[in-house]
């Protein structure tokens, strides 16, 4: 995405001449493009929802970390609504006859009406995202333009202006604000991650339970109702079914559910002391997890069919081995958890055992992998260079063992899950307060977004 | 209305009057009618019967205990019963009854001269309370004993074989647990194996998991029946105490003896 980005396009004259719109945000000379999004209005009904609208718009461009964002402050007053509002700065006048205040000799502005009053400092902007909100028919219309400020006018400058229809509501206000951040993210390279979903464990109700959410923390949603412990989930490749491992009847057990309609799949559970950490295979029809069937001993890997059936262990270690995690893009690839050469660390094999090899260097303790869609890249909790107990988030490429830590000590930070489209990295952590909450960041580990705040919440996966 | 007597005078009258005209030749006038002989009185009706006695001794009683009814009956009788289930009587006798709560009897006698009855009355009053039961002696509950006999077996960080002072913990655990055993037939142990929380908590699954079954295998050496102990893993998800020291995480890492369900 930030190869897309870093488009040089080495004549600026080709992005001059012509009428047509264009649809990409191209930075000369590369960098990140630098984002004015100052606060929209709404006329009639519309004003009451512009709350959510403006911090929803905000927040998804913020989050994708495509772009530096203009600090509000250090926008211009006036704010154009509509390309109307945009007018040509007069022709340069002559030099003023006295020279003996330079100091207040500032140049001049239209006070936020020419589109460099948003390029210069101290806005210093390139791109500029501006529109306004109307109650038409019942609905919530939103008008958004995106606008090119190395452009010499307006009549030129236009990268997105579209018309977004919603329901008179805050969900609503949201939904347009998210397709409109959706348009500006994708014309800079990006993909957005609305209509994503992660799901997690959460403490609210008093019991462990399975929730969801969407990517930008909206819309929490209660999974299960066990009012046991319920932890550990993973989300199918299509993100209709959640595996998840709950005491409910017990000892540690399987469950599969689908997600909308809630509703028990019933995951047959061998008979074991432990039957636990769950995922999908890629192609959706499987499940893998660890378990003590046959041995006694927590765990084995093992793989069964969606509802239980067929099982059948993977590794044969007689150590503690736990999380496999099926690689997406070949699936003939395993990442786990061992302790079979002492501490916990990562570990890969194939998807019939063999070729087991060893991926973290043994120092610490490390935990949680999870791929990127690209089968190359993997996430992890590690411990290296920090106390026991104490996790990062890293990420590992799995062939060159190349990692790079993305949290620095703030707090626990654990169960590290990419998105879909592998932009951004949701995780657990403890910063803050101590209590253990959901975050997201770009995969640079930049742009930490905090996204739940009742309860504790841990183990969240990223789903479709 | 008219009776059959007075019926029969006017019938006489008729006769001698349709007689009287059909003769008007000199003839002998008939004998006068022979006067009317009255008829013979009716007999007088019979004796109804008398209920000459009918009484409940004693006439309160208290519950559980019994009284006596007893009863005479004189006249022309052709039924005497007493309801309340004791049915027909003779005219003379007596019942022992025994209600249970204040019941009143009543003596049906009937005979040609009619019905006649009388009642009797038995009151049943409520016997005093018992005297308070002593009170049982106190049973100790399996999770009382659980909690005052057996104690924790205690881990060291990522193990999950019996340590030295977790092997005397669970030898005098193992005396214990059979005694409980003993005393509750039908009951089963379960051992739950906590981790303390620095670990992963995929990790602690199978590490809570280590430690119940190496803390069962050492009690089943001991001579512990193992059929009756359960395990089950709760990683670190149940901790003690969440302090971040490691007297704490000491605590967090152990084996727990709890009543199976």
């Amino acid at each position: 995405m930030r190869k897309l980005f870093a488009f040089l396009t080495l004549t600026a004259a080709a992005l001059i001449v012509g009428q047509a719109q264009n649809t990409r945000i191209v930075i000369v000379g590369g960098g990140k493009p630098r984002l004015a999004v100052p606060d929209f209005r709404g006329s009639g009904d519309a004003q009451n929802v512009m709350g959510a609208f403006n911090q929803t718009l905000t927040a998804d461009l913020a989050g994708s970390g495509l772009f530096d964002m203009v600090p509000k402050t250090s926008m211009p007053l006036f704010v154009p609504q509509q390309p109307g509002d945009f007018q040509q700065p007069p022709a340069a006048t002559a030099p003023r006859a006295s020279r003996r205040r330079d100091d207040l000799d500032l140049p001049p502005t239209g006070g936020g009406r020419w589109m460099r009053d948003w390029s210069n400092p101290p806005a210093a902007a390139t791109h500029l995202a501006f529109g306004y909100t109307a109650a038409q028919n019942g609905s919530l219309v939103l008008q958004g333009w995106l606008y090119d400020l190395a452009q010499p006018s307006p009549a030129t400058a236009q990268i997105i202006g579209n018309r977004y229809v919603g329901s008179l509501d805050e969900a609503g206000a949201r939904k347009v604000a998210h397709q409109f951040a959706a348009d500006i993210i994708m014309a800079g390279g990006g993909q957005p991650l609305f209509d994503t979903h992660i799901i997690f464990t959460s403490t609210r109700t008093g019991h462990k339970e399975i929730w969801a959410m969407n990517a930008d923390g909206s819309s929490q949603r209660q999974i299960t109702r066990f009012n046991n412990i319920t932890k550990f989930p993973s989300v199918s490749p299509d993100g209709s079914k959640v595996a998840f491992t709950s005491w409910a009847k017990g000892t540690p057990a399987i469950f599969v559910f689908s997600v909308d309609p809630v509703r028990d799949l019933r995951f047959y559970n061998q008979r074991a002391s432990v039957n636990g950490s769950p995922s999908f295979t890629p192609d959706g029809k499987q499940i893998i997890y660890a378990s003590s069937a046959g041995t006694d001993r927590c765990c084995r890997i093992f793989v069964a069919g969606l509802d239980g059936s067929g099982y059948r262990p993977i590794s044969s270690s007689s150590a503690i081995e736990v999380e496999p995690k099926v690689n997406p893009k070949n699936g003939n690839d395993i990442v786990f958890v061992s302790g079979r050469s002492g501490p916990q660390q990562i570990y890969r094999m194939n998807m019939d055992g063999g070729d087991v090899e060893r991926l973290t260097p043994g120092n610490g303790e490390a935990s949680n992998p999870s791929w990127h869609p690209n089968g190359q890249l993997i996430a992890f909790a590690w411990t290296q260079g920090f106390a026991t107990g104490a996790f990062n988030v890293f990420t590992m490429n799995v062939a060159s063992r190349d990692y790079i830590q993305l949290t620095h000590g703030e707090g626990r930070n654990e169960n590290p899950c990419w998105s879909p489209d592998g932009s951004h990295i949701v995780f657990a952590s403890t910063r803050g307060r101590g209590s253990s909450q959901i975050y997201i960041m770009t995969a640079d580990g930049k742009n930490v977004t905090q996204l739940t705040t009742a309860g504790e919440n841990f183990t969240p996966v990223w789903g479709k | 209305m008219f009776t059959k007597r007075n019926l029969t005078v006017i019938g006489l009258a008729l006769t001698l009057t349709i007689v009287g005209a059909g003769c008007k030749k000199k003839v002998a006038p008939p004998a006068p009618p022979a006067p009317v002989q009255p008829p013979p009185p009716p007999p007088p009706p019979p004796a109804a019967p008398e209920v000459t006695q009918f009484t409940a001794e004693p006439g309160t009683i208290q519950r559980g205990q019994s009284s006596t009814l007893r009863w005479e009956v004189t006249g022309n009788t052709t039924s005497i019963s007493i309801n309340q289930g004791i049915g027909a009587v003779q005219a003379t006798g007596s019942q022992r009854v025994n209600p249970s709560d204040s019941t009143t009897y009543t003596l049906t006698a009937t005979g040609p001269g009619g019905t006649r009855t009388a009642a009797a009355t038995v009151s049943v009053t409520a016997p005093p309370p018992p005297p308070p039961p002593p009170p049982p002696a106190h049973v100790a509950t399996i999770e009382e004993r659980l909690s005052a006999d057996v104690q924790d077996a205690y881990y060291d960080y990522d193990k999950s074989d019996v340590r030295s002072d977790a092997r005397d913990t669970l030898t005098k655990d193992a005396a214990a647990l059979k005694a409980i055993l003993s005393d509750f037939p039908n009951a089963s142990i379960v051992m739950e194996g906590h981790c303390d929380e620095r670990g992963s908590a995929e990790y602690n699954l199978g590490l809570g998991d280590r430690r119940a079954s190496s803390g069962k295998e050492f009690l089943q050496q001991l001579g512990v029946d193992a059929a009756r102990l359960k395990t089950v893993s709760y990683g670190k998800e149940r901790p003690q105490c969440t302090d971040k020291t490691e007297e704490c995480y000491q605590k967090n890492r152990r084996v727990h003896f709890a009543a199976g369900q």
